[in-house]
């Protein structure tokens, strides 16, 4: 019988049914973070549990750290240093490899997995993050899980799991030009629902999704959270296996006949469908405080909840472009990647911001995001437009309460969740590519990226 | 070892029906002020409860600081209930502050799971069923996976793996590994089929610094 990706992967894994009609399915790599690693590997002690298989456990420091250079134990965010500090200690008591404050690997846990080769085709990770199921760009299962279920998957390697459904979103033809992957998820989720994709793992598909890059195709499972979907991943094809080649945990070639297996069978049955015209989809921007409230840069502000119109202070009817921003962000684990901050650099370069911008901040994916920007000579371009240009990490993709944006700014932001108060008490979020975070930040208000295309 | 499940939970239903409530709103990252589980009750929805967050000064119209809702243990939600971040704190913030079972039109699935393990029973009804419950005097009967209240029989599905967690109090590692002997017969197996996901042992890490 024809089988999804998702059914191959899930056999693959399924170590034993339960005794209540759930499975027993076999974990490959966790990797942890200072902000949950600590609190999971401390009870895990508590209890007199170890780490089953430390050699297949990652931590790294990237959700409180400091993005400003110079950092080290100490943050911004109070209390933020015991976080730190009782990780490492964890880690090392553990043997669990660690990217630590000041690694040159350093940086956002799903910007550096990839980078580092720690996700596999094929392979299950978890992580006490939701945004896992980035990972899932290179044809792994991997979703975000809470702390005790990290500490299942380390004391026991596997996951207690129901099966869930099985989804395809099927984007056909291509992009066109100044639309993004993150314009992708954007549009999906405002077409279904922050739920749409609940109960499912879901693959992206079709021409528009094989035509885009490793980092697009991360950008757009990174958003399947956002979508309610237990995970979301792409089959490998030959764009992944040469990214991942070689990469220091990866294997040195893909040839083997196994890795050519990763696909869904012609004719395999998915449990729900949905199908999008990508060549449809314009520049998407959030105009509330969910994902699925997001519209095209041309679009007006529809009829919501009188609650997020209050917060968010925009009526129905008002038009998008043109609202004025206070803050200009470039960072997450969604855009932050060189690719991402190419773009918004292609835009800035030789540019200056609105002199209304307060604050414009670029924080790298990773540190070695940042070296290969400044090899380029990206840093120059940003700092000379009128950013700053920081250290890697989590940053104020949420706000722990260290640094924070002006009371009351309204930020154009790279990230992926708009939610009341995710930023900073008070502070309204739209969400867009670094390319509309950018365009926005010169012209002082949200803007169309392909108005300032060269 | 979690505590069984009380069996019947009775309570009055605080209605917070809205959809896409996050855990961001459950409980904020600046909240989390210590690397356990603990002292997150006074955090917990902190942006709602309070007017001013940082002086404590309690938001009067928000439904926990109501008197009658102050020892609720069954909370109403919408749709997507606990979206956004994988925070377990969210849940030990509300188990810490006594809810013990929430019910709304739908979850958001890390959240889901993060009740279950920590003896919060999530329950999914209908947008009018939830509605109806409103401020009423609710009695979750778990064994039999009923909702009663006024003259209502709600019924209700959970998955017989989260039933039987929740029902006995099970903790899930000490369950899994009486399983332990298909867990190495796996894991041999596996070792031969997919050697690259063991080689890591062999990679030395750098932490090299700057």
């Amino acid at each position: 019988m024809p089988q999804t990706l998702f059914d191959k992967i899930w056999n693959a894994h399924h170590v034993a049914d339960t005794a209540a009609e759930a499975a027993l399915i076999a974990i490959d790599r966790v990797f942890l973070h200072e902000r949950t690693g600590a609190a999971a590997l401390g009870r895990m002690a508590e209890m007199g549990r170890t780490v089953r298989d430390p050699a297949r456990v990652f931590a790294v420091m990237d959700h409180i750290v400091d993005t400003r250079l110079g950092r080290g134990d100490g943050t911004l965010v109070k209390g933020g240093q015991a976080f730190i500090t009782e990780t490492r200690a964890a880690c090392e008591a553990a043997g669990i490899t660690l990217f630590d404050v000041n690694d040159r690997d350093q940086g956002i846990v799903h910007v550096i997995s990839p980078e580092l080769g720690v996700v596999l085709p094929g392979c299950t990770l978890v992580a006490p993050d939701s945004h896992t199921c980035t990972q899932g760009a290179f044809g792994a299962l991997a979703w975000g899980i809470g702390s005790s279920e990290a500490e299942h998957a380390m004391a026991t390697g596997t996951l207690r799991l129901a099966r869930p459904g099985s989804m395809r979103v099927t984007f056909d033809k291509v992009l066109a030009a100044g639309v993004t992957a993150k314009d992708m998820a954007l549009h999906l989720i405002a077409a279904h629902g922050a739920g749409g994709g609940a109960g499912h793992a879901v693959e992206f598909a079709g021409n528009g999704v094989l035509a885009l890059d490793m980092e697009a195709r991360m950008a757009l499972c990174n958003m399947a959270t956002e979508f309610g979907a237990m995970a979301g991943f792409v089959a490998p094809d030959a764009t992944a296996f040469a990214y991942l080649s070689g990469r220091r945990y990866a294997p040195e070639d893909f040839d083997a006949p196994y890795w050519q297996t990763l696909h869904s069978d012609e004719g395999a049955r998915f449990d729900a469908e949905i199908r999008i015209d990508a060549s449809d989809i314009r520049p998407m921007v959030s105009w509330g405080t969910s994902p699925e409230q997001a519209i095209p840069i041309d679009g007006v502000v529809p009829e919501g909840p009188a609650k997020v119109h209050d917060y968010i202070a925009l009526p129905p009817g008002a038009r998008i472009a043109g609202t004025p921003v206070d803050v200009a962000f470039i960072g997450s684990c969604t855009n932050a990647r060189i690719s991402d901050l190419r773009r918004a650099a292609a835009l800035l370069e030789g540019r200056s911001i609105a002199p209304s911008i307060r604050t414009a901040m670029v924080v790298p994916g990773s540190m070695a995001v940042k070296r290969q920007a400044e090899a380029e000579g990206l840093d120059r371009i940003f700092t000379q437009a009128g950013f700053e240009w920081r250290m890697s990490g989590c940053s104020l993709c949420f706000y722990a309460g260290g640094e924070g944006f002006a009371p009351g700014s309204r930020t154009i932001s790279s990230t992926n969740r708009n939610f009341e108060g995710r930023q900073g008490p008070g502070i309204r979020t739209h969400i867009a590519s670094p390319e509309t975070v950018a365009a926005s930040a010169l012209a002082g208000c949200i803007a169309d990226p392909r108005k300032y295309a060269r | 070892m979690n505590a069984p499940f009380p069996q019947p939970l009775t309570s009055i239903a605080a209605p917070l029906i809205v959809d896409n409530v996050d855990t961001d709103t459950i409980i904020p990252s600046r909240e989390i002020r210590s690397t356990g589980r603990e002292g997150l009750a006074d955090g917990l929805f902190a942006p709602w409860r309070y007017s001013d967050a940082d002086l404590r000064t309690e938001n009067p119209d928000f439904v926990l600081n109501r008197s009658e809702h102050r020892g609720a243990s069954i909370l109403l939600g919408g749709a997507n209930f606990g979206c956004g971040s994988s925070r377990e704190h969210a849940v030990w913030a509300l188990r810490e502050w006594g809810i013990r079972c929430v019910i709304a039109e739908s979850f958001a699935p890390i959240f889901h799971g993060n009740c279950i393990r920590n003896g919060i029973v999530p329950i999914a009804l209908g947008r009018a069923d939830v509605e109806s419950l409103a401020n009423a005097r609710v009695m979750v009967d778990l064994k039999a996976r009923e909702v009663n209240a006024l003259d209502m029989v709600l019924p209700f599905t959970l998955d017989t793996e989260a039933h039987l967690m929740l029902t006995h109090g099970l903790d899930a590692i000490d369950l899994t590994m009486t399983q332990a002997e298909a867990i190495e017969g796996w894991l041999a197996t596996d070792r031969i089929a997919r050697p690259w996901i063991y080689l890591v042992a062999a990679i030395s890490p750098r932490g090299a610094g700057l």
